[in-house]
């Protein structure tokens, strides 16, 4: 039997029964990743040297979890999948790992991820291409590819993620497990490599919506280190508050986002005739569904909004990558050589690009009309959806138009396609743009391929929204699923 | 034709606190480099900042002392740069919303309070300390992080006088409100000066230069007479193709500024605000009780030592100069000394000992509780103002309280009994010397003193023995 496809309780049942060792489990894990490493490329680092811990009454004890390689963990190398992070090896551990290991929650490995968080398809790591396992030649989505890889093959219970636009989420749909962003600050960011610090989040992949709430409650508490971290929550259990009563709950569904015929493609049509399926079956549930219509502006700003906000926060934040303290030295004549140096050779084109948007919306006679607006209209979504959020307990939506894509179709130019398919393949953002909690859970299968839909809800109502998901979940007949066979 | 000197100053001023501005790394003066050093001060990723407390408790008492607005909510931007100093690659500081705004603080300078107005009053932090040698470059990220407060003038003063007099009033202000030490030794004030000229009309005749990070009073003033000759100089020539809005450096060994860099190649900082520090709410009570917490400052003490304590002005200003020698002086009044002799002392024997010996108030062994031990012993003559003297020198050289010193030995002889039998005995041995004294040679009077005090070994009290001598020997 593979103890490594249970849910967490049963893991621990196990581990508390003597049935199976925390030794036997690191084993396993490390086994199936070299198993699938070759063709999925999920991991960059294997802690081969992870050592069992007492199995205490805290269901994470002794059990192996998989983290994204851009959480800073002292002494174990994280290099957020970029040469300019080459070799680098923390000397501090984040509040949020800390955490984990405090519930005795064991490292097993560091996931690949698009260079520095920033990319939607797990093709852009310094490390290579990450493959789906559900079909190899498709995409896992990003840019927590690994991590979202890791569990869905079993490899590991959960698996740590970063979100700053739908990093978590998305690919949790392309590889058909659940992933959850819990609201901004929830968790700690003290030791996340910083994308864009007003969006990210920290948060964690899983089989099952208990599963995260588990670990969400783990890693969550006030931190002094991050003066964004939610100060009045360390006292709810996210857990506890699962018990899947759900009726008179209400949720929304934004109609200009859910209406078929704003879409060309085959694939979107059949994704939403399954997510209207599915709202039927979450109506039996006792939960109220309505539409909802939002201006299409707001709906049009979600994309431009973050690649302004996303990519302005971004080209500060990694200004500290210049090879000078750490990280490979550049060649050069001058100190300023040098680091031009480290960061011409160490960034992808596609990072240079972000960086460029960065800065240019950044520009002294540019930042009123590009980043402050974006700023605004940040502000205009959010009211709009705290307006909704007042009437209801969550918004429903599915993840994306499609499964996830071929690599072969996946490119690096910039599309100007139907403006409704990029609104689709873009509205996770919002649970960024508000710090919402958002959680994607599995939704049945087109071409084989997992997707996924998502319910996010109003700032800090994360145990409310964590139940509906699991009433949902429950309901669906997606929950614990995991690839068979890697194709 | 004459021309108007015009001259804005940026001061920074290191603060003094237990942990850095963003960071809980130390801000203890460390002589070892890259000592006070954590992942925030090296800006290692992952890292954010956190605000620390008593920084912005003093920034506000800063603001409030300048008579600055005080913002509703604290805030703070990100200056994005690439420098090797810079470990962030960016500088938190304030720039939507200082700390303090629109206020205005008085100056003296050569006998007249001039008000300079202060534009704004910032906090932010500082990059890490750059050593360049030959071949290679140091770097001292002791310094990265630590809390600085600067202060931006409007263009308002008009001679190198009123600007280190300006820089000199702020010293004082950070020294007693222990904002800072303010020691420029320690490079812990640094200022870009502004300099431009105008015409009697008051229009610009030369266009704005800045001249960057000077770090003492002394090379402020040095860079503004520089500066306005310079200016003056190719103004006078027509060379106004050299007159260009730029941005230049003080250099210490020629005494001349240097070009660095002109307008068109300015720097854009893309200022945003902070992500990583949501705006916290500064409310009015909290504002109140910085304000009560304000101590009497150098303006203040010194009409207080004129009027109650009746000093001068001269000492009133030497004492007021440096919190430590008020302090000093204060604590001898608490302690009962007289002010005049306190300020005697302090003025006299103990600035000139500090200074000989280039050491702080603050490290001077003799507390005013030990110098008091003195006082008292002269005051009621048991000791000579000669002997208090020595007593002062031995008791420092050795680090032993004065009264060590004074025991019974050493101690005066004020018994009129005892002196006047031994002068008894020398007139009776010396009684030619007495007829040459009434004669009128008035200086055998200093033998008859001596002869008592070699017979006494020095100890016999001057006074007395002068008065017993008199009342003997004169007609």
């Amino acid at each position: 039997m593979d103890y490594l496809n249970n849910d967490l309780e049963s893991l621990h049942n196990s581990l508390v029964n003597g049935e199976i060792s925390s030794q036997y489990l690191i084993a396993n894990s490390i086994d199936k990743i070299k198993l699938y490493n070759d063709k999925i490329n999920a991991f960059n680092l294997i802690c081969e040297d992870a050592q069992p811990v007492d199995i205490t009454e805290d269901v994470l004890s002794g059990i192996p979890f998989a983290m994204k390689d851009n959480i800073s963990t002292k002494g174990v190398k994280t290099t957020s999948c970029s040469n300019t992070l080459k070799d680098y090896v923390p000397v501090y551990d984040a509040t949020c790992y800390k955490n984990l290991k405090k519930h005795g929650a064991i490292m097993i490995g560091k996931t690949n991820l698009d260079e520095l968080a920033m990319g939607g398809s797990g093709m852009t790591c310094n490390t290579g291409v990450v493959n789906n396992p559900w079909d190899t030649k498709r995409i896992t989505g990003g840019s927590s590819a690994g991590s979202a890889a890791a569990v869905a093959l079993g490899i590991v219970p959960y698996a740590i993620g970063s979100d700053t636009g739908d990093s978590i989420r998305k690919p949790a749909a392309y590889c058909g497990v659940v992933g959850y962003k819990p609201s901004y600050g929830l968790v700690s960011r003290y030791g996340l490599f910083a994308f864009a610090s007003s969006l990210d989040h920290i948060g964690v992949f899983s089989r099952n919506v208990k599963d995260s709430a588990i670990v969400i409650d783990a890693m969550k508490g006030a931190d002094e280190k991050d003066m964004t971290s939610i100060r009045d929550m360390d006292d709810v259990s996210l857990t506890a508050s699962i018990n899947g009563n759900v009726k008179g709950k209400k949720l929304f569904y934004i109609k200009e986002i859910c209406n078929p015929d704003n879409y060309d493609n085959e694939d979107a049509k059949t994704i939403l005739k399954d997510f209207n399926d599915t709202l039927k079956k979450v109506q039996d549930l006792g939960i109220e569904v309505c539409e909802e219509s939002i201006d299409f502006n707001l709906l049009n700003a979600i994309k431009p909004i973050y690649d302004c906000i996303s990519c302005a926060e971004a080209t500060s934040n990694d200004s500290n990558l210049t090879g000078i303290i750490f990280g490979p030295r550049g060649k050069g004549a001058s100190v300023m050589e040098m680091m031009k140096d480290h960061r011409t050779n160490g960034f992808s084109s596609l990072i240079k690009r972000r960086f460029i948007i960065g800065s240019f919306v950044l520009q002294k006679e540019n930042q009123e009309k590009y980043f402050l607006n974006a700023k605004r209209v940040r502000k205009l979504i959010c009211d709009k959806m705290n307006e909704l959020f007042n009437k209801y307990d969550g918004l429903i939506l599915p993840c994306s138009a499609s499964c996830a894509p071929l690599q072969e179709k996946c490119t690096d130019k910039i599309i100007r396609g139907n403006a409704y398919d990029v609104i689709m393949e873009n509205h996770l953002a919002i649970g960024n743009f508000g710090g919402y909690p958002s959680i994607t859970i599995p939704n049945g299968f087109i071409h084989e391929m997992p997707t996924g839909i998502n319910i996010t809800g109003a700032f800090k109502d994360d145990a409310n929204i964590l139940n509906i998901a699991y009433a949902i979940e429950n309901s669906l007949g997606y929950k614990n699923q995991i690839v068979k066979e890697v194709k | 034709m004459n021309y108007k000197l015009v001259v804005g100053l940026e001061m920074h001023c290191e603060m003094k606190s237990n942990s850095k501005v963003f960071s809980p790394a130390s801000n203890i003066y460390n002589k070892v480099a890259n000592a006070n050093v954590n992942e925030i001060c090296l800006g290692l990723p992952g890292i954010l900042p956190n605000v620390n407390e008593e920084c912005v408790r003093k920034a506000i008492m800063a603001s409030l002392i300048l008579g600055c607005e005080v913002p509703q909510y604290l805030m703070f931007d990100r200056k994005n740069y690439y420098y090797p100093d810079l470990p962030k690659g960016y500088q938190i500081t304030q720039a939507t919303m200082p700390i303090g705004t629109k206020g205005s603080i008085d100056i003296e300078c050569q006998g007249k309070i001039i008000p300079i107005s202060i534009q704004d009053i910032h906090l932010e932090e500082d990059s890490a300390a750059l050593d360049h040698l030959d071949s290679i470059s140091l770097i001292d990220y002791n310094r990265a992080g630590v809390p600085l407060l600067e202060c931006v003038t409007d263009p308002c003063m008009h001679s190198a006088e009123e600007a280190v007099a300006f820089l000199d009033t702020m010293c004082r202000i950070y020294q007693y409100t222990d904002i800072s030490d303010a020691d420029t030794k320690k490079g812990q004030i640094r200022c870009d000066v502004n300099v431009s000229l105008q015409d009697e009309n008051g229009n610009f005749i030369t266009p704005k230069v800045e001249v960057k990070n000077v770090n003492s009073l002394g090379n402020v003033r040095d860079t503004i007479l520089y500066e306005e000759k310079r200016q003056w100089e190719l103004y006078l020539q027509g060379k106004t193709d050299e007159l260009i809005q730029e941005t230049r450096r003080f250099d210490e060994e020629t005494g001349t500024t240097i070009h660095m860099r002109s307008k068109v190649d300015a720097i854009d900082y893309k200022y945003f605000v902070e992500p990583n520090i949501p705006p916290i709410k500064i409310d009015d009570e909290y504002v109140k009780s910085i304000k009560k917490q304000i101590p009497m400052l150098a303006l203040e003490r010194k009409m207080l030592y004129i009027n109650k304590y009746g000093l001068d002005e001269v000492d009133a200003n030497i004492i007021v100069k440096d919190i430590k020698n008020a302090d000093y002086f204060e604590a001898c009044i608490n302690l009962g000394i007289d002010a005049k002799i306190a300020s005697n002392w302090l003025n006299g024997l103990i600035v000139a000992y500090i200074n000989k010996e280039e050491m702080s108030l603050d490290d001077f062994y003799l507390r005013p509780n030990l110098l008091k031990q003195i006082i008292d012993k002269l005051n009621d003559n048991t000791i000579s103002s000669k002997q208090a003297k020595e007593i002062f020198f031995k008791s420092l050289e050795e680090r032993k309280e004065p009264k060590e010193f004074i025991s019974k030995e050493n101690s005066q002889i004020t018994d009129v009994k005892i002196i006047e039998d031994i002068i008894d005995n020398i007139l009776a041995n010396n009684e030619s010397q007495i007829v040459e004294y009434q004669n009128g040679r008035t200086n055998v009077f200093d033998f008859f003193v001596g002869q008592v005090m070699k017979a006494t070994k020095g100890k016999a009290n001057p006074v007395i023995t002068k008065e017993l001598l008199h009342q003997k020997i004169d007609k």
